[in-house]
């Protein structure tokens, strides 16, 4: 018979949901600002392979002149990303759901082979609670990001009244290319999160609208019964 | 009258299309609602033309409040970071030319500063130079994004004040400054002009200022971006209201302070 496992608290499908538009927009008005002074590239050995972003992808995406508007809309919605991260976090601590997601000394070794199950190189993936090890790194990581972006963030915007945040950062030169390179970090973080919930299919995207998953009470074995004719 | 039925407890089926109904349906409703709020807030009037202007209506409102919020956190005491001087660029980075002079304005020139009682003072440049100098080496941090450790030298904005007994004004809630030619003007709220690091710089690198970067006398501002360190001071208004400011009224942030 089937029956219904409670799986993700309205907390965290909510703040999961109101935080997609959110860091949308954050990006798109970061990318309308980065554009008036778009001094960084990807090189390796004085060569240049990549200048973030190339012109046909601004015009594309109708980036170019408009660095007021992009500031206005980062400047709003900066909040709307504090308090819904704050929140997150603060149901995370005091729920206990922390524990189902912080990383432990085995995580670390635990995600290599969850990496090599996905990539169908290893048979057995390890045993796991609700998440994997590999995703308790990842979600751990991604609200790093999100405070890491939060205070680069500061770093940049009050340089004089946060000037402690901004030393922290290595300086304000230092803390605006972090700024960056934690919002490409997104930017991938958000490729591989989707693969993921693809591969994991429809009935696992589910329960993070819903919050439960259905399931059959009966346990599976983990022994099959040894039948008459194999012995 | 036929009586009720008792209820019957749902089944499991039942239960499990009924709470993926009402997630789904909240879920749909409230991306629906998310998807308006965007397009109303994508496609917003203007504001008002008034001392600002060119930002749509309501993020104008939300960078006046946020403005509000940052002001509270501010103090004088927070310093901007100050370099040694071989740290200083030799070659100034020159971005704008808005309101630069032709060299007939720089030699007739005199600051004009204006109280609010309508009273006006003309102030020459030795009068300034003969205050105590101060130098700063800071990182320069422009609007778009680049930063430059640059060195200037002049009079504190808050010396200034002092000397020429203008302690009344500087009670006032902003400072207004322009070019001789009006084109280029900001305004300024009063804590961040009397900012220990605020000066009304007549030098750079040393020598006195060339003519892109403000000659004869400038502002430099340290707690503030860039568009708000005007070259060539010409005139200087003191006012409870916001005093005309060039990038507010194109979509800027009116506080962009730092």
């Amino acid at each position: 018979m089937k029956i219904i496992k409670e799986k993700h608290s309205l907390a965290m499908r909510w703040t999961h949901w109101v935080n997609f538009p959110i860091l949308t927009i954050m990006i798109w008005s970061g990318m309308l600002i980065y554009w008036a002074n778009d001094t960084y590239t990807f090189g390796l050995f004085g060569h240049t392979f990549f200048r973030f972003f190339p012109d046909w992808f601004n015009i594309a995406l109708n980036i170019p002149k408009r660095l007021s508007e992009g500031m206005a809309f980062h400047f709003l919605f900066m909040w709307f990303f504090t308090i819904n991260g704050v929140v997150y976090i603060l149901y995370t601590l005091f729920s206990g759901e922390w524990r189902e997601l912080a990383p432990n000394w085995n995580s670390f070794k635990e995600a290599w082979q969850v990496l090599l199950h996905d990539l169908h190189v290893r048979k057995m993936a390890p045993p796991q609670k609700k998440y994997n090890a590999a995703q308790r790194i990842a979600y751990t990581a991604i609200i790093i990001m999100g405070f890491g972006s939060l205070i680069t963030g500061l770093a940049i915007y009050k340089p004089v009244q946060f000037n402690t945040l901004t030393w922290l950062c290595g300086g304000y030169h230092a803390a605006r290319i972090e700024h960056f390179v934690l919002t490409i970090g997104y930017v991938f973080f958000f490729i591989i999160h989707v693969v993921q919930v693809v591969l994991a299919g429809w009935r696992n995207f589910q329960s993070v609208i819903t919050g439960f998953e259905v399931t059959d009470d009966q346990p599976n074995r983990i022994i099959k019964p040894i039948s008459s004719d194999e012995k | 009258m036929k009586s009720k039925k008792p209820k019957k407890p749902l089944t499991i089926e039942q239960k499990i299309n009924r709470r993926t109904f009402i997630s789904f349906g909240t879920f749909a409703v409230l991306s629906a609602a998310a998807y308006k709020g965007w397009g109303w807030l994508k496609n917003s009037p203007k504001e008002v033309r008034t001392v600002t202007a060119g930002a749509k209506a309501p993020l104008r409102r939300a960078l006046n409040q946020t403005e509000l919020a940052f002001r509270r956190l501010y103090s004088n005491n927070n310093l901007v970071k100050t370099y040694p001087k071989d740290r200083a660029a030799k070659t100034v980075r020159y971005n704008s030319a808005i309101g630069l002079q032709p060299k007939s304005n720089v030699e007739n020139w005199k600051l004009e500063v204006k109280k609010q009682s309508g009273e006006v003072m003309n102030i020459t440049l030795d009068q300034i130079k003969s205050l105590p100098k101060t130098d700063l080496i800071f990182d320069f941090k422009c609007v778009e994004g680049w930063d430059q450790i640059s060195h200037w030298g002049g009079v504190k904005f808050s010396d200034f004040i002092e000397h020429f007994n203008l302690g009344d004004q500087a009670n006032l809630d902003y400072v207004g400054m322009a070019t001789p030619d009006k084109k280029y003007y900001v305004g300024i709220d009063m804590p961040s002009a009397m900012h220990p690091q605020t000066l009304l710089a007549y030098e750079m690198n040393d020598q006195p200022l060339i003519p892109k970067h403000g000659e004869p006398l400038r502002l430099i501002i340290p707690v503030k971006y860039g568009i708000k360190n005007l070259k060539c001071i010409g005139s200087m208004v003191f006012s409870n209201q916001r005093p005309p400011d060039y990038w507010a009224e194109i979509g800027y942030d009116y506080y962009s302070g730092l």
